[in-house]
């Protein structure tokens, strides 16, 4: 059910972005979503990408740090206070959210919200009870 | 030999196996005439002995050793670079040195004599490791000033050995030399048979897949853990080997097939430990500082030099056959300790945590002083088992390291968590511990 996301360690130093970014441009590898957590020392980025493994892959032969987790992927009205009703909905079920990014689809009048809980199906379950849709893997190509 | 026979484990039988009694007349004679030839060329020296009120006479056999000053290493400072020389120049016919990082770099000299009985010494222990005629050694030490690539090259070619003159670094072409020429025998610091090792296994390699049987590692301290670490990953069984500059190089001692402890060439190195704050010899099985007298040596020999190694002696019978007196791997050197926040600190207890906690061996400690404070800083990196996606995950990790170290320490470090292959290796000798403090001059 969950979507899988790509987690890459990087040192906070000049061009390592560029890189990463690279590596999977020439790979053809498409980035639908990204978010950056950052410290003084370091950053975890987090990549939502058409073919995860190919990109764990590529990144993992030029040394980097690969890790995939699987996160809750949910759709949502691209309006005023779409994400907020959906996080009450969480809320309601006290469940706690590390963190959170979303992106837009590219037609429709959607947007997508990327969530990393604790307990996926937990989350995925109070969500489709108040009438969300999820999205996995294989959506990703079609959004 | 006959053909056919079981080949020995020995490079020199007579003298490895040789009774205590006999190798201690033996040491005696030597010292006897070492003390004259170094009293008579060496005015430093010589000047320390009067002072002392002590004259070759005095020195009748390895009892009366006690009796005659020592040296450290800042005699070697204050000598350098000829003051400790016992031959003329024109009788030299090399130089080795020191990698200078203390800022202490000492230079020792060797006549043709001096290289050969080196190169004896680290011939035993290839042998004492299995090495035959029959053996590819792949020498992947550094060459040059560094005493590790020309002695281990020496030995070899002694052993007979097919020897590949690696030198170090450059990983791409150690791993397709090992694989392609079937290499049964890597001498390298432990840190970049760690570092080959993983390497081979990022490849896909299987330890089974690996030609070689055994490594002889020196020239940094390691542990227990470290060995255990290395011999899984290349499929080998890991020697320890032991030396430093001042005597010769590597071979001094070397480790047997027992692994427990490293046997010293007693009949060129004439051991002796010591309380390092009072001098005074202490008994057999004392743990104190490590006490080499070069018995052979004619261009540099050194007398009753303090190697600030921190170790125990034993004479315990050892099942390999060799009656040469053992030591314990060093506790660690004095060089390498750090007095930080007023705390002694040695390297190899960071290592050991490490290992404990399920993290690579590969780090950095990095010492500064702040107002009145010292800053101690531990750069580790992560590998993948540790990674997690979260920043509260990592610093988690972070923080339980932290605390390991402090039960091990008593001081707190603050630990950071790097990328993988992100610490320099020079020379295939990880740098360990940049000290920017400037406490002195």
């Amino acid at each position: 059910m969950a979507l899988k996301q790509l987690n890459i360690f990087v040192e906070n130093k000049k061009g390592a972005l560029v890189e990463i970014t690279e590596t999977l441009a020439s790979n053809e590898i498409n980035i639908r979503a990204l978010s950056i957590a950052d410290t003084e020392e370091f950053g975890i980025l987090r990549l939502i990408v058409n073919d995860t493994e190919l990109a764990s892959k590529v990144l993992s032969e030029k040394n980097y740090l690969i890790k995939t987790t699987e996160v809750v992927g949910v759709k949502i009205g691209d309006a005023p206070g779409k994400l907020s009703t959906a996080l009450a909905v969480l809320d309601k079920e006290d469940i706690n959210v590390e963190y959170l990014y979303a992106f837009m689809a590219r037609t429709e009048k959607h947007a997508y919200v990327v969530l990393r809980v604790a307990d996926n199906s937990q989350a995925e379950k109070a969500l489709e009870d108040a009438g969300y849709h999820m999205i996995t893997d294989p959506d990703i190509d079609k959004l | 030999m006959l053909e056919g026979e079981k080949m020995q484990n020995y490079y020199q039988k007579e003298i490895e196996t040789m009774p205590v009694e006999e190798m201690k007349k033996l040491q005696s004679e030597k010292l006897v005439k070492q003390v004259k030839h170094v009293y008579e060329n060496v005015p430093y020296y010589r000047d320390l002995m009067d002072n002392k009120g002590v004259t070759p006479d005095d020195i009748k056999g390895i009892d009366d050793l006690y009796k005659l000053p020592f040296l450290t290493k800042a005699d070697l400072r204050d000598a350098y670079p000829y003051g400790l020389l016992a031959k003329p120049l024109s009788d030299c016919v090399r130089i080795q040195s020191t990698s200078g990082t203390t800022g202490r770099r000492v230079v020792a000299f060797y006549t043709q004599n001096d290289i050969e009985l080196w190169e004896d010494c680290c011939a035993r222990a290839i042998v004492a490791a299995g090495g035959t005629k029959d053996d590819v050694c792949q020498v992947a030490y550094g060459y040059g000033l560094f005493t590790g690539g020309p002695g281990l090259n020496g030995g070899s070619h002694k052993v007979g050995c097919l020897t590949l003159p690696m030198s170090s670094g450059n990983t791409e072409r150690q791993i397709q030399f090992m694989m392609d020429l079937n290499a049964s025998i890597i001498c390298c610091t432990p840190s970049y048979a760690a570092y080959i090792g993983e390497t081979l296994q990022e490849k896909g390699y299987k330890p089974e897949d690996i030609p070689l049987k055994a490594g002889i590692f020196g020239a940094e301290p390691w542990t227990e853990e470290m060995r255990r670490g290395i011999e899984n990953t290349l499929g080998i069984k890991a020697y320890d080997i032991y030396g430093l500059t001042e005597t010769s190089g590597p071979g001094v001692s070397f480790e047997c097939s027992e692994q427990t402890g490293m046997h010293i060439n007693e009949d060129h190195f004439l051991a002796e430990i010591i309380d390092p704050d009072t001098g005074k010899v202490l008994p057999e099985g004392s743990k104190g500082e490590l006490v080499f007298t070069s018995l052979d040596k004619e261009a540099f020999p050194l007398l009753r030099y303090r190697t600030r190694d921190i170790c125990v002696l034993s004479r315990k019978k050892c099942s390999c056959g060799r009656t040469l007196i053992k030591m314990a791997k060093p506790m660690g050197r004095s060089d390498d300790m750090m007095i930080i926040r007023g705390v002694n600190v040695f390297p190899s207890q960071i290592e050991t945590v490490l290992l404990n906690e399920g993290y690579q061996p590969n780090y950095q400690i990095i010492v500064d002083r702040k107002g009145n404070t010292d800053t101690f800083d531990v750069n580790v990196e992560m590998t993948a088992e540790q990674f997690t996606d979260t920043v509260s995950g990592v610093t988690a990790k972070e923080k339980a390291l932290a605390n390991a170290m402090k039960t091990m320490l008593g001081i707190n470090p603050a630990v950071h968590l790097v990328a993988p292959k992100s610490i320099v290796r020079s020379e295939g000798k990880a740098v360990r511990v940049i000290d920017k403090r400037k406490l002195h001059d």
